[in-house]
């Protein structure tokens, strides 16, 4: 099966589960509504999107410099660096820390870039438990899926459902449907995780160069005890992650937690600076920083798809997509789903393999007007468009160009410019479609599935123009 | 709402050019007429450049720029003249104001493309900010819902229009639909490449207006209303859907 048939039968299933994409409707209205109580002056959301641009864009200008400085600082802290071209290399790494450690066990706080390196089952398959601390991640660990959103792993999910999956889990527990309860049962199960576990990990939101300092966003308090519980911390992160300076932080914590789940601030802010101290009584001994590559050198050499990489993770491109609302996360099939997904997975990943992901957008734009960071979303989905179906000679970072043009699609646009780009073509091709609008099709494929087809009119406008005493110049 | 004092009209130029898209042209003229209509009678000399066809929009949004790039080079002929050009679709207005400079970049005609993007309109924006057209209702009263275009809303900016004008009609009642600013599914050739999507998202938007009780609902794009309204058609829905211009020139003429 190819690229494009997976994503319509993924697409297809995800249509016909009903309960899915009503739990979406409604967890995503509540989220919009959320965030835009957060921001009811215009002019100054409009402001903070632009300081939180220009705080990204800088650092990606300076990234170089920025990431030997952010190195320099966290050796000097007493945190080792490492450093991964890709995902494998990165769970390399990872599993030598935890060996040389001889940790068994891992709790995890949520982190996106771990999905992209499917750590957990590499992880797993070395022998080694890792639990999910975040409660989103810790259901869907259960339900053996992977997340559905980025920072709402199991919105997918009613209360009902989790309510029968730990129920699944934990026969001996009392079966309730009661939100209270349920988080209760999973606190009592992670805080033993917690007690007990030889390593923490977690991923990293904000990674200052000019301090060594790493931040972490987060609500459950889960986040706080990975990284500070165990003996080893590792945290794994994106090398776009890094900022200039501790003043670039409060502009983009403040757009983040507005803009993701409409909170002015997040219950927990983490600021990691360094392992335990000598007569320090709590934190772990060693703490490491994995820095992931995986593709984003390649896409920072380009102008354009540099803006990718300014994503702050907040996931308000996926709440306000009305293609995403009716699909849910898993029908991408990536690990990054919706708009940003639809722009950063075919840099990532090659056009060859997830190309079709961009016919999954209706370029409305919603996500675009959103984004915290202001990532011209439609316009870089737009342009991978344009490169999925045609070579093209000019010099581009993406992998597998060309690779979804195909030769029915490619001759029906052919056909289009030839009627479209002359007039006197175009007058004779209108005057055949209203003198002929009998022969109209009633079926018109999928259109017609959910819709009446169009009808060409008795007359064009051109002519309806001329009885009208209109000039045409 | 701001009233025309406080925002008063540029002098309305006695000229201008109207691209009347190639849906409307082929589907929905009488959208078209409309607009000319409304223009000519508050003063406007309308000229229809009889050899104009389509913004490409559709190859652009499709990813065939080159087939794009040839079909809005055809257009460029069309307006030899600096009149204001206007288009009755926030889309296509879109696509010349915001698109053809990225389109053009480099090209040989790009100073021309780029001089009629500047001088570009979309027709409930014209009508209102430049020539302050003033309606007198004369329809029955009706329940409408406006559907903004994502294009008149976020591209262009002008989503606020129609409201501003069906606000001048007595006898029209405005309802409001949830989830008014959601995409209604047509997205071009999304309809096709992504049809069972595309309906699904055309079905929660028609579901939505229903609940409203609108009689009719209005949109500045025909794209939408050919989607919506045949949405409508097919559930076996009366409520109508009509472009704005069209339902303006009913009620005031």
């Amino acid at each position: 099966m190819n690229q494009t048939e997976a994503f319509h039968e993924r697409i297809d299933e995800a249509l016909h589960n009903d309960q899915m994409r009503r739990n979406f409707r409604s967890a995503l209205s509540g989220i919009q509504a959320k965030r835009e109580q957060q921001f009811p002056d215009d002019a100054q959301l409009q402001a903070l999107r632009e300081q939180a641009r220009a705080v990204r864009a800088n650092a990606l200008v300076k990234q170089p410099e920025l990431l030997e400085q952010l190195e320099a600082k966290l050796t000097e802290n007493g945190i080792r660096v490492h450093w991964a071209e890709n995902p494998e290399q990165a769970n390399q790494i990872i599993a030598d820390i935890l060996d040389a450690a001889t940790a068994k066990t891992v709790v995890k706080g949520k982190s996106m870039v771990s999905e992209e390196t499917g750590l957990n089952t590499y992880l797993e398959q070395r022998g080694i438990e890792v639990v999910e601390s975040d409660l989103g991640e810790f259901i869907i660990q259960l339900a053996e899926e992977p997340p559905s959103h980025i920072v709402a792993p199991a919105i997918h999910k009613n209360r009902q459902e989790v309510a029968q999956l730990f129920h699944r889990f934990y026969p001996d527990l009392p079966y309730t449907e009661d939100i209270n309860q349920l988080t209760e049962t999973a606190r009592q199960i992670l805080r033993d995780k917690f007690a007990h576990a030889d390593a923490g990990i977690s991923g990293v939101n904000f990674a200052v160069a000019e301090t060594g300092t790493l931040c972490l966003v987060e609500n459950e308090g889960n986040g706080r005890l990975s990284t500070t519980a165990p003996r080893v911390h590792i945290a794994i992160t994106g090398i776009e992650k890094v900022v200039e300076k501790l003043s670039d932080v409060p502009p983009l914590l403040e757009i983040l937690t507005k803009s993701a789940t409409g909170q002015p601030i997040t219950t927990y802010f983490n600021m990691i600076s360094r392992p335990r101290q000598a007569g320090e009584l709590d934190g772990p001994q060693a703490v490491h920083l994995v820095l992931l590559d995986n593709g984003r050198t390649r896409i920072k050499v380009d102008e354009q798809l540099l803006d990718t990489l300014r994503c702050i993770r907040c996931g308000t491109c996926i709440n306000y997509c009305p293609v995403y609302v009716q699909l849910g996360g898993h029908a991408y099939g990536t690990v990054y789903p919706g708009p940003i997904g639809i722009a950063l997975e075919p840099q990532r990943l090659g056009i060859d393999q997830v190309g079709s992901l961009t016919s999954a957008c209706t370029l409305c734009g919603a996500c675009g007007q959103v984004c915290p960071v202001e990532i011209p979303l439609p316009k870089l989905i737009n342009r991978l468009r344009a490169e999925a179906v045609n070579a093209g000679r000019e010099a581009s970072p993406l992998i597998g160009r060309g690779a979804l043009r195909n030769k029915t699609e490619a001759t029906s646009w052919k056909l289009w410019r030839l009627v479209y780009a002359n007039a006197f073509v175009y007058r004779l091709f209108a005057l055949a479609a209203t003198r002929l609008r009998w022969l109209t099709p009633k079926k018109l494929g999928g259109w017609t599935r959910y819709r009446s087809a169009p009808k060409p009119a008795k007359r064009t406008l051109n002519e309806l123009a001329r009885q009208k005493g209109f000039r045409s110049e | 709402m701001s009233s025309n004092n406080e925002n008063p009209p540029e002098a309305a130029p006695q000229r201008i050019y109207f691209f009347a898209t190639c849906l409307i042209d082929l589907l929905y003229p009488n959208a078209g007429l409309a607009g000319m209509q409304l223009l000519r009678r508050a003063g406007v000399d309308v000229v229809l450049p009889e050899a104009q066809t389509c913004c490409g929009q559709p190859a652009f949004n499709s990813g065939y720029r080159q087939e794009a790039l040839s079909v809005a080079r055809a257009q460029l002929r069309c307006f030899p003249n600096d009149y204001p050009v206007v288009v009755p679709s926030g889309s296509c207005a879109g696509m010349i104001k915001h698109h053809w400079p990225e389109l053009f970049a480099g090209e040989r005609d790009e100073q021309q493309a780029l001089r009629i993007a500047r001088n570009t309109y979309e027709l409930t924006e014209y009508l209102v900010d430049i020539v302050g057209i003033e309606l007198t209702d004369l329809g029955r009263p009706t329940k409408v819902a406006i559907h903004t275009s994502c294009s008149a809303r976020r591209e262009m900016g002008v989503a606020d229009r129609i409201e501003r004008l069906v606000g001048q009609l007595s006898a029209v009642d405005v309802v409001e639909q949830e989830r008014k600013a959601e995409c209604c599914g047509f997205g071009g050739t999304f309809a096709v490449k992504q049809a069972d999507v595309s309906g699904a998202m055309v079905k929660d938007k028609t579901a939505a207006l229903k609940a409203t009780g609108a009689d009719i609902v209005v949109s500045q794009d025909v794209g939408c209303l050919m989607n919506i309204g045949g949405a409508l058609d097919h559930q076996g829905d009366d409520t109508k859907a009509q472009h704005i211009a069209e339902f303006l020139w009913d009620r005031t003429s």
